[in-house]
Formats: C-alpha cells, structure tokens, sequence
C-alpha cells in the first residue's frame, strides 16, 4: 500500500523510474574505480547527469580497499552490514576490505526504489528490498571489469579468471592480484551492458548463518563514531530551549547572564527556540540555566493527554469521517448476528526515546559548501531544509550521514527539527565556526514527534455456529502525514495509510468488513515509531480476534487458521510458531501462552508467548517468534532485529507512556518514561521460514505481534482483557 | 588543577571541578567512546570505572576523581576485558552500539567482582544500563560465556 502511494508521488514529480531502468556507468577517479548507476526515467529519455562524479555505489581504491556508498542509512538495523553482504557476495571482495559509508545527495542514484525511486530514505523496513538488485548488480559489473581489465594485462580470456576473497586469479598462468593492482585499469574497460547475477546455489554469503556484522568490533572498544562525537576544528557546542507548549512562540529572552558566564559565545534565537552557544557541553548547560524565555502560547495546544484520549473515545462511537475498506454489509450483518462483541482500545502517546539524543553538526567551509552531519535518514528533505534555512542553492549543501544510536523513526522528520536548528544556529552566529547542537535528555524526551495516541473501536458479529459474519473498526487519532510533504500523495479520500495499515488489511476471511478513520486535529507533533500504523492495529485486531475466538469456543491458533485460507504466509508462520512453542501442550505451573500473527512492511511474524502473573504484572518467560521476511540475507542480522523488536515492543506495551498535562509532557528523562530493561527481557527464539521471495523487511515487523500475544496470554492467566496501554494502566483499569 | 590517573596515565586537568566526568573525558580530554544518554545516572550509557568500581560519569563531578584511577572503554586491557570484549563480538551483541561501551563497562565490573554470576547477579548488575536496541538476550549471553572462557 505504501510502496504504490509513494510511485504515485513519483508519478506526479515526473520522476517515476522503471525498476529495470538502470544504466550502468563507471567513473575512473584518483583512487581507481567508481561503479555506479545512473536510473533511467520510465519514459526512456536521456538519463539526468550526476551532480557529482565521485557519486557512486562502490569505489575499489588502489590499495584494494572497498568503500561501499550506502543508499540506506544505518540506526542499528544493520543497513550497512546487509548492502555489504550484497555486494561481498557479487564482487567477490573479501570482508577485510569492506568498508561503508552512508550516501546522500544524489536521488537518482540512491533513490528507493520500494517508494517509486524519486526520492532517497530509509524506513518502513525497505532497505534490502531497495537494495537487492542494487547493489548486487553494481558488485557483479565492479567484478566483471576487474577481471576484464586482469585478462586483459594477462592476455588471458576474461570467463578463465577466477575472483575469490578479493583476489582476481587465472590458474592457467599462475598469474594473482589484489583487487587494487587493476583498480585504475577496470575503470577503463566497457561497463557491462548487463551483469549475470549468481543463481542461489552459488551464494556463499547471502544466508550465511554464520556472518557476523562487519561493524561490530568497533561497537564493542567504543570506536564507533556517532554524530555526537564528530570534532572538527573550533567545533562550538550549542543546546536548546524549546517552547514548554507545542505551538508557542518565543515571545522575547534575556540572555545578559549567560552571555557573561564562563565558556558561554553566544545566546541566539531561532526559528525553534533558544539556543546557547559555548565551547562545551558543560559550559552550554550551564550558561543555559542563565537565560529567562518568555513564550507566547496563544496558539499552543493546551490539553493534556487524558483529555486527548476522552474526546477520541467519544468521537470513536460516532461514524468514520473517512473509511479505508468497506466489504459487504456490515451494519446489517451485524444487526442479524446472534453474537455481537464491541470493545475499546486506547493507545498512549509514545516517545523514540533512542539513546543518542537528537544531534546535528552544521559548519559553512570558506569554499561557501555548507557540511550538515547528523542521522539523516530522509536525505533528500533535509538537503532542502538546509539550503533553504542556509539561504544556498542545494547543490551547495553536502550532507555527512551519521550512524546514530537508535532512531526507531525519529531521524525522518519531514520539517527537519534539529537538522535545521544546526544550520540555523551556525548562521545565527555568523557561520564564524562549526556547531553541533546536542539535544539533552529532557528536550529529546519533551521536543515532540512521538507515536500518536489512537483509539479503536471494533465491534465483530457471530452466526449461531460462531461464524464471524461481521467485523467492524474505527480508528481514531492523528495522521502522521498531514502537514508533510508526503500528504498529497499518501493521503487520499481522508484515510492516511500509516493510520490504517494493519487493519485495512486484515487477512482473516470475513464477509462483511469495514475499516473507518477519524484524523483528529491535535497540535502535538508526531511521527512514524518503530513499526508505525501496526504498533496499534497490530494489538487491536489481534487481542480482538482472540476475544472472538474465545466467544465462538474455538482455540485462538485453530481459529486464525481457518480464517486465513488465502493467505499462506500467514498460516506458515503462525502454524511453525505453535509448534515450536509447543503450543497447547502442558506449561509449567500458572505459566500461559499467548499468541498473534501480523503482517507488516511484506513481512509476515507469529509469536507464541509464554506468562504468568507475578504480584500482579505480567512476567513474559520465553517468546517463540516465527518469520518470513523473503530470502534472508543475513540470519543472525535477523534474529538480532526480532530479538531487540520483541523487547522494543514489550516495553512499550508494558509500561511507555508519555503523557501531557495542559500541554506539557510529563515525563523528562528515564525516570519517568520507561523502556525495557534487562530484568524483564523474556527469552526470544526466533525461527526463519525458508523462502525464495524477493527479501522484504525485518527492523520493524518483529514489534507488533509482541504485545497482543503477551496480553492473549494474560487472558488466559486472569481472565481480563487489556483494552488500555500500557499493562499497568489496562490491568487496573 | 585536577590530577588523576586516566587508562594508566597520570591526567591533569584544568576544568570547573564540578564540570561532570562524562563532559571532561569527551570536551577536554577528547576519549568519546564513553556516551551521553541522560545525564541523570539513569542509562548508565556514561558507564566508566573510578578505583575499579561501575560509576555513571554523568553524575560524578570531575574534582572527585582527584587521585584517583579512571579507566575507560579505550583503557580496558587485561585477560578478562579482552575475553569480555570478543565474546561481545562473537555473540554479535551489539546493534547501533551507542550503549555498548556502558554495557562492557558495567559487565566487566560484575565479572570482577563476581567471575560466575546467576541471572540475578546478571539483572541486579545490568539494569542501569539500558539498550533502546533491547540486545539483552546476547549481553546475557555474552556475560555468561566470558565467565565459561574465563573458566575453561
């Protein structure tokens, strides 16, 4: 659904690319081989000209390193190590040569094609399936120019050179090099019309078990570098105040103290706030408790999150303003039905919460290039940003991509919250050094962007034999979308698909199906979380299909199986979870499973959890997760994203919150916003469904299930639904 | 003047003695492979050794360690820190990372004091430190197996 509203974004731009539409080019360059390609407009006219020359997908240097230009940025999901492991597997480099780099600025190269391919990001778990053919394809045609450019010096026939570990080698002649030996010559040789991909049997790194991420030694002596720690020269360091209410205004400051305080340069306004300016980031909080705000909150939103969640509940019981599917009659159906079930579920507000706290580093070189270093995951958005807040033409603005710590969607942000704050501050102090603002905890906790509060009503009718004759959903909360400029395109007829993805699409067999939205207007930013539209519809329709189940006296993984007849991906891992949960068969004293099956982002996950009660709270045991996410590149990369999805989900269902009152978020820091720790991490066991599929996501599709099969579970333990979150709310409700 | 020892090397320091230790080792001194997440001792993302023992940098002025011995992520040496370190890498714990120096930290402190803790040992010691990335299987994991290395 997503991947067709974002070609028709593309579509309108012009910019619509044929999948297959790739010219292959190369670029000889001081360090030897650039391999790129340049994607071909669908109408088949002259491929635009790269902004740049040295853009590319693989660079082989002379001294046989492989720096990798990463399309797709990396948060912790292993983007990296997944494009590496593509071209590894086609180049025929070996691991020690590999390094990556996160690239920007050049849509026509990097753009994602799982989104149209107008435009370049990351999210909605599509990199591997953007970069599949990709980077295979520019790792297969690097291959084939080196060994070219080897028969060629050799005088050898080019299909008689054997490329293995980095090595290009003809056993006839005895004749070896490195891969950097024939860097500058490959250059030189034709650029392959069209490359031979290994077939599966061929693969050696694809779906090897056994692979490790290649950044991971760095992760463990503290040598990874994150857009915290870039230092550069005269680096000054700047924090912010925001506005204590979303939607005020700075109304006037007083910066006379904390102009004077030690380490302190400079107090300047901007178009988010106040920011304090120093030559650290002790000196900068400091100097910051010096300076008085005043704000103007006339057009504040003023109300807090219980109230919020009141009017959605009333406003759920009243007809959709907009509805996303409507099968059959489902009023009638469920007038006739002997059976009706109606139940309300609300949803918190919910914060990111990533560890590195939000960051960005602006610095204007004297050759007028505006350098901006941070997570940008939505390269292309914020290019434009900077330009525009620089007042430079785009092409004048060179984007740094950091790794970050986390990111679970808070580094895409459509107006560019701290991306535009660096550029911002750097030209409020007359771009006279470099500056990285550094977000503490409280701002990134209380700046906004968080998962919207929703709520759902669904109402679902049986026949006399426990048929499910109707079912009925109407979701209520704010659009993720609107206000971007991703609304045009991606929302229509008043349904955001991010609002209704995993409802809409609900799988089970029932004749008579409706799926309404209510967007609600709330001035309290948000944003795409970890899993987006499913982190609630997921929960929703699976605690109620378990509700369902229990009226119609079936057992819940029976009873979703008859159900899903035409969806056997669905079935698959549902049915490969209950087994390797054993599911049915005797549990230790006062322990219960749970179970729930979703689809999201094309990939399709079951999970089986087992809980008791312990003084009254849910402890989760273990959690047997079974997966389909297409061909699996790399498997451990896989159970590691399952693994840390359970957990990430888990702590949001059990105690996240984030809360306002009059306005203002409660909650600081980790005191009083509670994620998951290592006490209450259940054992995971993840199994992978063998698949021959094109490979589709896995950053996000490990998180929904968890919650309604832990609250499936506590059903069974204590007999009560859980229609509020998180846990500690709904089970005292 | 502030003098302590840092990683094994005597450090004089000319900084506010209530700047935090997070603050100097990062703006001053220029080792940042210990992290900011909180600033409240409550992520224990900031996790360093001061005399041997896990202390939250963010929260330990830089004038208290006078005399005393700092060792950081970039400072661990030593047959156990070395064991703790590859296995980290062997079980694959780490995703974005951002916590991980905080996680070794905290780790290598428990298996000193305690070379082959339970479960419990393993929650009472790690649960100030938190993973947004929830790696907790593998540090559990990992945890275990340095004791088994460190054993065998």
């Amino acid at each position: 659904m997503l991947a067709h509203r974002m070609n028709a974004l593309a579509a309108r731009q012009g910019l619509a690319l044929s999948r297959r539409g790739f010219l292959l080019s190369a670029t000889a360059t001081a360090a030897g081989l650039a391999i790129g390609f340049r994607a071909l407009p669908a109408a088949g006219s002259e491929p635009p000209a790269a902004a740049s020359p040295f853009e590319s997908y693989i660079e082989i240097a002379e001294d046989g390193g492989v720096l990798i230009h990463s399309s797709q940025f990396d948060m912790g999901q292993g983007s990296y190590h997944g494009i590496a492991t593509l071209v590894v597997e086609e180049l025929g480099c070996d691991w020690s040569q590999v390094a990556v780099e996160g690239a920007a600025g050049n849509p026509a190269l990097y753009g994602n094609v799982a989104w149209g391919g107008a435009f370049q990001g990351t999210g909605g778990s599509t990199s591997m399936t953007t970069a599949w053919d990709r980077y295979r394809r520019a790792g297969a045609a690097a291959r084939q120019m080196l060994a070219a450019a080897a028969a060629e010096a050799w005088q050898v026939p080019a299909d008689e050179i054997a490329v293995e570990k980095g090595r290009l080698s003809h056993a006839g002649s005895g004749r070896s090099a490195g891969f950097g030996a024939f860097a500058k010559a490959a250059a030189r040789q034709p650029v392959p019309s069209d490359v031979a991909l290994k077939t599966r049997d061929q693969w050696r790194e694809i779906g090897n078990a056994g692979t490790k991420r290649f950044d991971r030694v760095g992760k463990t002596r503290g040598e990874q570098d994150f857009t915290i720690d870039v230092t550069l020269p005269g680096l000054l360091t700047a924090v912010m105040i925001h506005p204590p209410k979303f939607g005020a205004i700075l109304a006037g400051f007083d910066a006379e103290a904390a102009k004077a305080a030690p380490g302190v340069v400079d107090v300047v306004a901007i178009h988010r706030g106040v920011a304090v300016v120093a030559e650290d980031m002790w000196s900068a909080l400091k100097g910051r408790d010096l300076v008085g705000v005043t704000w103007d909150e006339s057009a504040a939103e003023t109300r807090g999150s219980a109230e919020i969640l009141e009017s959605y509940r009333s406003q759920a019981t009243n007809p959709p303003k907009a509805m996303a599917r409507n099968d059959g009659d489902v009023e009638g159906a469920l007038a006739s039905a002997e059976t009706v079930l109606d139940s309300t579920f609300a949803f918190p507000f919910l914060a990111h919460a990533a560890m590195e706290p939000l960051n960005a580093v602006a610095r204007l070189s004297d050759d007028g290039i505006l350098e901006v270093w941070g997570g940008h995951q939505i390269p292309d958005v914020y290019q434009q940003i900077a330009a525009q807040i620089a007042e430079l033409p785009p092409e004048k603005v060179r984007l740094q991509v950091m790794k970050t710590g986390g990111g679970f969607g808070r580094r895409a942000v459509p107006d560019g919250d701290v991306v535009g704050e660096a550029v911002a501050i750097a030209k409020a102090i007359g771009w006279r050094a470099p500056v990285k603002v550094q977000w503490t905890r409280e701002n990134d906790m209380r700046g906004g962007r968080y998962r919207p509060a929703y709520v759902h009503r669904l109402r679902a009718g049986l026949d006399a034999v426990g048929k499910v004759v109707a079912w009925d959903s109407h979701i209520v909360g704010q659009s993720i979308l609107h206000g971007t400029p991703f609304e045009a395109a991606m929302v229509q007829d008043g349904i955001d698909v991010t609002s209704v993805e995993g409802a809409a699409n609900l799988p089970y067999a029932v004749p008579n199906l409706a799926v309404g939205l209510t967007s609600t207007d709330v001035r309290v930013p948000v944003l795409w979380w970890r899993a987006v539209g499913s982190t609630h519809t997921a929960y929703a329709t699976e605690v109620f299909i378990d509700e369902v189940a229990e009226a119609a006296g079936a057992d819940p993984v029976a009873f979703r199986l008859a159900l899903l007849k035409d969806h056997p991906r669905h079935r698959a891992v549902l049915e490969l979870a209950a087994e390797k949960a054993g599911w049915g068969q005797a549990l230790p004293e006062g322990h219960h499973q749970g179970v729930a099956v979703h689809e999201s982002f094309s990939s399709f996950v079951a999970q089986v959890a087992e809980v008791s009660m312990l003084d009254g709270r849910p402890k989760v045991h273990r959690v047997v997760c079974a997966v389909d996410c297409g061909t699996a590149i790399n498997p451990d990369t896989i159970r590691a994203q399952v693994e840390g999805g359970i957990g990430f989900g888990l702590g949001a269902i059990m105690q996240e919150e984030l809360t306002l009152t009059e306005g203002e978020v409660d909650q600081g820091n980790y005191d009083g916003y509670l994620p998951l720790r290592i006490e209450d991490m259940p054992e995971v066991e993840v199994h992978i469904v063998e698949s021959d599929a094109p490979p589709t996501g896995i950053g996000e599709p490990g998180v929904p299930p968890i919650g309604p099969a832990v609250a499936n579970a506590v059903f069974k333990a204590t007999g009560k639904r859980i229609y509020e979150l998180p846990f500690e709310k709904g089970l005292l409700a | 003047m502030i003098t302590f020892t840092l990683n094994g090397v005597e450090q004089q320091l000319d900084a506010d003695p209530e700047m935090p230790l997070l603050w100097a080792l990062r703006d001053k001194i220029g080792l940042t492979g210990t992290k900011f997440g909180c600033g409240q001792a409550l992520c224990g993302a900031c996790t360093v050794h001061v005399d041997g023992f896990a202390m939250r940098s963010c929260q330990t002025f830089v004038g208290d360690v006078e005399g005393s011995d700092v060792t950081t992520i970039e400072g661990l040496d030593g047959k156990l820190a070395e064991t703790l370190q590859a296995v980290w890498a062997d079980l694959d714990v780490p995703q974005c990372g951002y916590c991980q120096s905080g996680q070794i930290m905290s780790a290598l402190a428990l298996l000193t004091e305690t070379p082959k803790p339970s479960d419990e040992d393993i929650d009472g010691a790690m649960s100030g430190n938190l993973c947004r990335c929830a790696t907790y299987q593998r540090i559990r994991a990992a945890i275990h197996e340095t004791a088994r290395r460190m054993e065998a």
